[in-house]
């Protein structure tokens, strides 16, 4: 059985504790320049009520092992860098080098959010850059950069359609309408928003059902939320009809941009009715997903929601960028500092080395995706029959039969070299398989996917116990997560911790 | 396009595969109306040398030649070469949320490793893997202490940072939260008085930061007993963890919501730093964010899982704690490594420099006539002074010198007028103060 | 499998009424679909629980279950060992993991709901259509 596992080989990994437990009193890892001003004390110069001696907690180590520790933990992780992340809905694609050289360039990394604008003139520019390639990839008038992360880009947009139906219709209204095969993050935000959630059936082919939309808009719609090409990874072809459905009764629509890398170069939601969107620039503009974070959710917006867009707005005054932090009908600040920068440099390097050329990242990413379904529709159920996008999505309902679970077979696809797909996504198909392979995966890897999933499918059927009990390969075997929920243990102590 | 590794013939074999005559009918489902025809209108494609050029160039248009005194949450201290080849590192740099416990350990690991830093240095028993930054925090922790206490006023001191109380007054506008405003007295604290009488039956929380944003400690011990006194929660926010270092947690504190920018993070023009928040035990289950939690494998081998996910927006949704799903993970990996080689000894010693300095300055500038500092609170590494005139008109002339100077109070606080807030960290030397504090005696001594 | 003093709801909460006093869990059914139980959530002594509402949440590491009210009453006791061993939901659903017990508003409303045996029909019929 071995033998058919390509990609991965074994390989020794270093074992490693935590370094609390290497802690010895007196070891260091960094030192400073001496004080060149007067020594003062802390207890003197705070009063005994205010000053602290030192950090119980914390662990004595030197540099070396401080390298060696992080270097032997990141061993244990799996990384776009070291093979295919079919996620779908996460968007893993590579995450180009450049892009870190430049965002930490003296100049760019070491700049104080409070500096004298003249003196910012080159982080401005890059933020009015990348304002100007995002409203022309997405089609829309403009937006803001402050948003932190795709979650808060969609509480970002939520606001601005609260404030401008408050400004032009005299209330926000009370409900947000959001499809059943929606991100949790929706009803989530929309509640943070203010608003009711009313969750909207898809129709038989995982759809808007235009017919039941016009039964439900009413006066007390304020907006609903589209993720286009949906979970599913299919394009709503009724979109810019439910556009109009909305816009005839006053309400907005907002576009979940969470699955863009199916669109940019292609088409704009901007063209197709689209009110206000987000991007998460962690996904469609490869920065780097860092284990979690840190991403950035831009909100882009048609003109009339323009007067409300968060503070600090940017600005041109006489051939000069400036910030204005002081919009009458702005909904406010949604993060201090303006956003996360650093990121911002990122994506923008990242569009500036495709340029127009970014239709290309979208067609491979599309061919990826339709290569890997018709080679492996014949084995793995696929509950919607829809033209696949950029992402495809089986069910495990033909291995369910032998009691493999989409979440065994994602185990097993760990010993295979690769990482997982996801499961259990969207909420509508049951034991959903969701592949997303992004355009950064070659024809060889694609091949060595579709040659393990083919695999798996046969184990599931002969040896259904070999892929219930996976990975077999890996450091630790699974993992016991109803012992951690119940007692939960969230931090090291040490041996005869008082606290 | 050197990011796709396609050749011409493999897409072709690949579209041949598939059955499909051309790429343009993989988009066949997109209505024909909404496809664009024309290449979009973005700059030419770069190559990597293009574009760093770009980037240099921009990098020349900002401040590099200065010297600052800027803080007011935003720090800078020393970073090290180590973390951050660490955190490029391909493993932690290019890898996904570690839903996928098994071959994510070195991620789980380390936040389980952030987590028990973050107790240790603000003296509470829990804490997350990490928010947006200190503003979101600080806001996530006023919506925990609400459903908390199921009550919906909030007692807010002026003197946290103003940026902070506009992302909290946001996120509150629209969910009937009240927010009540505390002034400061000539210490620089919060207004105890009048906080102790603006505290009711319905109040959630009482929101203080410490070090302030004067640079001044809040009197946290007190704070908290005026809070529980009333059934509310004491929430505090800290902008400079490096306090921490010299300075008393504020360990009877509810909920602490802290910025990390100061522990190895680049200002990098407001972003990405890492917020987070720490508490009780007992409230966990009302804390936002995602948590790593201790547990083992089915041959007993010790790992890391993500836990108690059921407060979460992907299994909870409309119910769910929080909206937040990305963090700041790479963020709070740095910050991890970067007090793991400070060290207890290092961090003291951080800790110190920034009192020393911030000190020697203060005195430097208090030996000028008609500069005075504004209040009289204990401080750590930033305080604010009074000068005779305009701050900004001060700021004018000291740009000349190629110094950036403090930041004006008066345009937070209309009260504040004529003051400015310094910071002086470890990174600040003794000729750099000396150069500015001579040059505001020089500007201060010649008539507007 | 399903006790016959006991009465069942949809949702699959029972109750088992002495006098005045209701005993609330929920069924083997509920434990089952949940998979293994994490954490219980209850409401605290003297709170008004009204029929249909939600009055607490039982939770497995990857899903919420809330727990509606059978019928209408004041909870004179909610069961505090659950905090510590949650597992017993799993072990023990229809004994010693009762929930919360309450003094019914209107003893009548209990009438209302399923017995054992049409409890039992209702979740066979569940099962032969999963």
């Amino acid at each position: 059985m071995t033998d058919r596992i390509k990609k991965a080989g074994r390989h020794v990994s270093q074992n490693e504790g935590l370094i609390f437990e290497q802690s010895a009193p007196g070891k260091r890892g960094v030192e400073f320049p001496p004080l060149d001003v007067p020594a003062i004390d802390a207890r003197t110069a705070l009063g005994t009520a205010y000053a602290r001696e030192s950090v119980a907690g914390f662990p004595e180590v030197s540099e070396i092992e401080v390298m060696r520790h992080f270097t032997r933990l990141s061993t244990w992780n799996y990384a776009i860098d070291l093979g295919m992340y079919p996620l779908g809905s996460c968007t893993m694609k590579y995450n180009p080098r450049v892009n870190e050289f430049v965002a930490r360039l003296e100049g760019i990394a070491t700049e104080h959010p409070y500096q004298p604008q003249e003196l910012s003139q080159g982080c401005l520019k890059i933020l009015k850059l990348l304002l100007d390639c995002l409203a022309e990839i997405t089609g829309m008038d403009t937006g803001t950069l402050e948003p932190a992360a795709g979650a808060q880009g969609e509480l970002t947009g939520l606001l601005l359609i609260r404030a401008y139906l408050e400004d032009t219709q005299g209330g926000p209204r009370k409900k947000v309408l959001i499809p059943d095969s929606a991100h949790g993050t929706n009803p989530a935000t929309a509640v943070i928003a203010g608003y009711e959630v009313e969750n909207v059936p898809s129709d038989e082919h995982g759809q808007i059902d235009i017919a039941r939309l016009k039964e439900i808009v009413t006066g007390d719609v304020a907006a609903m939320m589209v993720t286009n090409p949906s979970t599913l990874g299919v394009f709503e072809q009724n979109i810019a009809e439910a556009a109009e459905v909305l816009h005839a009764h006053g309400a907005l629509l907002y576009m979940d941009g969470a699955n863009m890398n199916a669109l940019a170069g292609v088409a704009r939601p901007g063209d197709f009715g689209v009110d206000v969107m987000h991007l998460n620039l962690h996904k469609t503009f490869s920065t780097p997903h860092g284990g979690g974070g840190p991403g950035a959710g831009p909100v882009m917006v048609k003109k009339i929601l323009e007067p409300y867009l968060p503070v600090p707005v940017l600005d041109e005054k006489d051939g000069h960028l400036a910030l204005d932090h002081h919009k009458r009908k702005s909904i406010g600040r949604v993060r201090a500092f303006g956003g996360n920068f650093g990121v911002l440099v990122r994506a923008l390097a990242y569009t500036l080395a495709y340029g127009p050329g970014i239709r290309q990242a979208t067609e491979d990413a599309v061919l990826n995706a339709n290569y890997i379904r018709k080679k492996l529709e014949d084995v793995y159920d696929m509950p919607f029959n829809s033209p696949s996008m950029h992402e495809v999505v089986f069910s495990d309902a033909r291995q369910k039969k032998n009691g493999v679970s989409t979440m065994d077979i994602a185990k097993r696809l760990i010993d295979y070299g690769f990482h997982p797909y996801t499961t259990a996504f969207p909420l509508i198909v049951p034991g959903a398989m969701m592949i997303e392979p992004t355009e950064s995966e070659s024809r060889q890897e694609c091949d060595l996917f579709v040659e393990a999933m083919r695999a798996i499918a046969e184990e599931a059927a002969t040896t259904p116990d070999l892929v219930k009990t996976a990975p077999h390969n890996t450091r630790v075997s699974r993992l016991d997560e109803v012992a951690a929920a119940r007692k939960p243990v969230l931090r090291w102590k040490p041996k005869a911790h008082s606290s | 396009m050197r990011y796709l590794p396609k050749s011409t013939a493999e897409r072709r074999d690949m579209l041949a595969a598939i059955g499909a005559r051309s790429i343009e009918s993989l988009f066949a489902s997109i209505p024909e109306k909404f496809r664009l025809k024309e290449p979009l209108r973005l700059p030419a494609a770069m190559s990597e040398q293009e574009i760093i050029d770009y980037f240099r160039a921009r990098a020349a248009e900002n401040s590099g030649g200065y010297t600052s005194f800027l803080g007011a949450g935003v720090y800078n201290h020393l970073r090290s070469v180590v973390t951050d080849s660490l955190i490029q590192r391909g493993e932690f740099l290019t890898s996904y949320t570690p839903y996928q416990a098994e071959i994510s350990q070195g991620t789980l690991q380390a936040i389980f490793e952030f987590q028990t830093l973050m107790c240790e240095l603000t003296g509470m028993e829990v804490a997350n893997a990490s928010m947006w930054d200190g503003s979101t925090a600080t806001t996530e922790a006023v919506l925990m202490a609400e459903r908390l206490t199921g009550r919906h006023r909030v007692v807010v001191a002026r003197s946290l940072h103003p940026e902070y109380r506009q992302v909290l007054d946001t996120y509150t506008r629209n969910l009937g939260v009240h927010i009540h405003e505390i002034g400061f007295t000539s210490s620089g604290q919060a207004d105890i008085a009048r906080l102790e009488a603006a505290i009711d039956k319905e109040t959630a929380a009482v929101v203080v930061q410490s070090p302030n944003f004067f640079g001044v400690l809040e009197q946290i011990p007190h704070l908290a007993e005026l809070a529980h006194a009333k059934g509310a929660l004491l929430v505090v926010a800290i902008t400079e963890g490096v306090s921490l270092g010299a300075v008393r947690p504020p360990a009877e504190a509810d909920i602490v919501a802290m910025e990390t920018q100061s522990f190895g993070l680049a200002p990098s023009y407001g972003g990405p730093y890492a917020g987070v928040i720490a508490t009780r035990d007992k409230f966990v289950r009302q804390m936002p964010g995602r948590l790593a939690g201790e547990t083992v494998d089915s041959n007993g081998r010790r790992g890391y899982v993500l836990t108690l996910a059921t407060r979460e927006q992907h299994i909870r949704r409309e119910k769910a704690t929080s909206n937040i799903c990305t963090n700041q993970a790479l963020c709070a990996l740095a910050v991890t490594i970067h007090l793991c080689l400070l060290g207890k000894e290092g961090l003291k010693e951080l800790a110190a420099q920034n009192l020393a300095k911030a000190r020697f300055a203060l005195d430097l500038l208090e030996s000028i006539p008609g500069v005075r500092r504004a209040f009289s609170g204990p401080f750590f590494n930033e305080f604010a002074v009074q000068f005779p005139r305009s701050v900004k008109l001060v700021n004018r002339d000291l740009l000349r010198e190629k110094i950036i100077g403090p930041l004006p109070l008066g345009s937070s606080y209309a009260d504040l007028t004529k003051r400015a807030l310094f910071c002086v960290t470890e990174t600040t030397s003794r000729a750099e103060i000396e150069r500015m504090a001579a040059a505001v005696r020089e500007i201060l001594s010649k008539p507007v | 499998m399903y006790p016959s003093d006991y009465r069942y709801t949809k949702e699959h909460e029972w109750i088992k009424v002495s006098g005045n006093t209701g005993t609330i869990g929920i069924t083997d059914y509920a434990q089952h679909e949940l998979g293994d139980v994490v954490f219980v959530e209850l409401p605290a002594v003297g709170a008004k629980i009204t029929t249909g509402d939600v009055f607490g949440t039982v939770e497995s590491v990857k899903a919420v279950s809330e727990i509606y009210a059978p019928v209408s009453g004041e909870v004179i006791e909610a069961n505090a060992a659950l905090s510590g061993a949650p597992e017993t939901v799993n072990s023990d659903p229809h004994g010693a993991a009762w929930l919360i017990k309450i003094k019914l508003a209107n003893p009548a409303e209990v009438t209302s709901l399923m017995g054992a045996a049409a409890y039992q029909a209702f979740v066979s019929e569940k099962e032969a259509s999963a």
